[in-house]
């Protein structure tokens, strides 16, 4: 237990940044929905469940040239690329600073160049293919990094996951795809999505690797996706990995959540990953109680201020929905 | 200058991108070691390698979408769909992806990708090798939709379309890739995309057009012209977005026109067309509008007899000119 992220090579100063990245994604969410009921903001759509995940995979990889094709929960990966609280709260009030789409995409579609975040739409399991083609492009240029996809469990039954992923496999290339299962796509439960025992075991028709891990285990997932990535810059080509969570909010804030029962979710909460986490940090003598107070008023803080922030900022000039359809 | 067919300027201008730029490369069903189905990469597989020249499984969506992924990257890439009917399964990626993903992104990443494919009928293709799917993307802003009608002009337009950093469909009607004949200039040379061109001067009537339908309708304003009747052709050359100013010019000039498609007449190029010079042109027109297209059935049959009933040909045209000119 105490040495688990020692094992892994991850000093104390890493997995504290991991908390606290993992800590911001879920305060930010939270105000988020806030914002969201006192009819500040039309739409939300959450990360919260998912946050181990998303921040053991990121860390995992090479944030300084790695490239990520993130799906509309990956609020978690898009902070730890080095998208801002405030960039973030900018997309969800859709205001002209908002580095994702200057306030032409609903909130969670992410999007940031400097950070190698490719743009997504709404349409799910586009960016499989796209991930694949940045994996393609590595190769061909001899570059040292690797493409990382992810997208929900009920996404990976359309084609392009596996026309992307065949494509993937057949040609050996470094990407890798992470599945975040938190067991419902809307209000279809994974039974009635998949047929196969689970997600992972589709890797095999695509000659990769896959596996399934605990998706509320950052250190698990950290793990997996640093083997991943080490395969495929050794030429070892690509890998699927299914992490499995629960999905703590509605499917979005337009969603009732009506199909699920309370109890199903309550119990899900008290395994919340956050806390967990805290907790065994604090167990090995990581962090201190007091210093996970002050890490939750930081962050707190960095959530007011962004909030304030974005609230004010301007929209963008209504004529500037003519510009940009091509290059100008 | 050397004379060609369309195909072998369509390779030309292939093989001197690729040399020009080496993120420039290809990707598509059978372009490697076969050279294509139709031969349209004939050659580059042996100069360029596997690198360049991957033949991709059979899935025209990641065709489109690995190529559009390596294009936000920075890379060149060269989509083939082997037949443009094929094309459907990857149209999620071409309008929800490529279109949009400048405009979506607010100007932060681009798709400097290339997406060909050969179109139209009078093979003997039937219903699912001879279709035109372009009206299918021509609401689509972030598209630029390209169809030349002449070895020239494809070699210019494909090396144009390459080199654009935007998304652009290069549509090859198959049945001209041996069928037509024509000088090339063997330097390099682009042409604009978004700029029609007149292929013939004429005073009477004006017909326009695109594709393989440009060399029909120049058969015909042949034949009309022993009759006294001059023929002004304009070819679109880009179907979408079109180019406005010629389209009203070329319908200013004569007061009559024609408009002539291969694809099916309800919701094609030719009606937006029609919109542009009605809008614009009402005092200058001495007919209606009269269209040319074919009949509005899914697709042409494979029966030489249904075949020929749905194909414009020249003789078509040539009716349809006479009597826009006796109006």
């Amino acid at each position: 237990m105490t040495s688990r992220h020692k094992q892994l090579g991850l000093s104390d100063e890493q997995v504290i940044e991991m908390y606290k990245t993992m800590l911001l994604a879920r305060r930010i969410d939270e105000r988020m929905w806030l914002l969201n009921r006192s009819g500040k903001i039309p739409f939300v759509i959450s990360c919260q469940g998912q946050e181990a995940m998303q921040v053991g995979a990121s860390f995992a990889l090479n944030r300084k040239v790695d490239f990520v094709a993130p799906y509309y929960r990956d609020l978690g990966i898009v902070l730890s690329f080095g998208m801002t609280a405030k960039e973030l709260m900018l997309s969800a009030f859709a205001k002209a600073e908002d580095p994702n789409s200057g306030g032409r995409q609903m909130p969670g579609h992410f999007g940031q160049k400097k950070n190698r975040i490719l743009s997504g739409s709404s349409p799910v399991t586009t960016q499989v293919p796209h991930a694949v083609g940045v994996a393609l492009a590595g190769k061909m240029e001899k570059k040292d990094f690797v493409s990382f996809v992810t997208l929900g469990e009920g996404s990976s039954n359309q084609g392009d996951f596996h026309e992307g992923l065949n494509f993937a496999g057949v040609h050996k290339l470094p990407v890798i795809t992470m599945v975040e299962n938190n067991k419902y796509a809307i209000s279809v439960p994974m039974e009635k999505q998949i047929a196969s025992e689970n997600v992972s075991i589709r890797a095999k028709s695509y000659g990769m690797t896959g596996v399934t891990v605990d998706g509320n285990d950052l250190f698990a997932v950290y793990e997996a996706v640093k083997a991943a990535r080490e395969r495929a810059l050794n030429g070892e080509g690509p890998s699927l990995i299914e992490a499995v969570s629960y999905r703590l909010t509605a499917h979005s804030s337009d969603d009732d959540d009506r199909y699920r029962e309370k109890e199903e979710v309550n119990e899900a909460k008290k395994k919340d990953a956050i806390v967990a986490f805290a907790n065994e940090l604090e167990a090995a003598g990581i962090i201190s109680e007091t210093q996970i107070s002050d890490i939750e008023e930081e962050v707190m803080g960095i959530v007011n201020e962004a909030t304030d922030y974005a609230e004010n900022a301007a929209y963008a000039d209504p004529e500037h929905a003519l510009k940009y359809v091509y290059e100008e | 200058m050397a004379v060609m067919t369309y195909i072998q300027a369509i390779t030309t201008a292939l093989r001197e991108e690729m040399i020009r730029d080496e993120k420039v490369f290809i990707l598509g069903e059978d372009v490697g070691k076969k050279g294509g189905v139709f031969r349209a990469t004939d050659g580059l597989y042996d100069t360029f390698g596997e690198d360049r020249v991957l033949d991709t499984p059979l899935s025209e969506s990641a065709i489109a979408g690995v190529g559009i992924g390596a294009a936000m990257y920075g890379m060149r890439p060269i989509a083939e769909m082997q037949f443009a009917d094929f094309i459907l399964p990857a149209v999620n990626q071409i309008i929800s992806e490529a279109a949009k993903l400048r405009y979506r992104s607010n100007n932060d990443w681009n798709a400097p990708i290339t997406i060909r494919a050969p179109y139209g009928g009078g093979v003997h293709g039937a219903l699912y090798h001879s279709q035109s799917i372009e009206s299918i993307f021509a609401n689509q802003p972030g598209l630029k939709i390209v169809m030349p009608s002449t070895p020239y002009d494809a070699k210019g337009l494909l090396k144009a379309a390459i080199r654009d950093n935007d998304p652009v469909l290069f549509f090859e009607h198959k049945r001209a890739y041996r069928l037509l004949k024509g000088e090339v200039p063997e330097e390099d040379y682009v042409l604009p995309i978004g700029k029609a061109d007149v292929k013939r001067e004429g005073t009477d009537i004006t017909v326009i057009t695109y594709g393989l339908c440009v060399h029909f309708a120049l058969q015909a304003a042949e034949k009309l012209a022993e009759e006294g009747i001059s023929t002004h052709i304009l070819d679109l050359r880009t179907v979408y977005p079109l180019d406005k100013d010629a389209i009203i010019e070329a319908a200013k000039k004569t007061g009559k026109v024609l408009l002539i498609t291969e694809d099916n007449l309800e919701g094609s190029i030719i009606g937006e067309v029609a919109a542009i010079i009605a809008e614009n042109c009402l005092f200058d027109l001495d007919a209606p509008i009269k269209r040319l297209a074919g009949p509005d059935v899914p697709a042409m049959p494979y029966a030489p007899t249904m075949e020929k009933f749905f194909m414009v040909n020249p003789e078509k045209c040539e009716k349809a000119m006479r009597d826009l000119a006796e109006f």
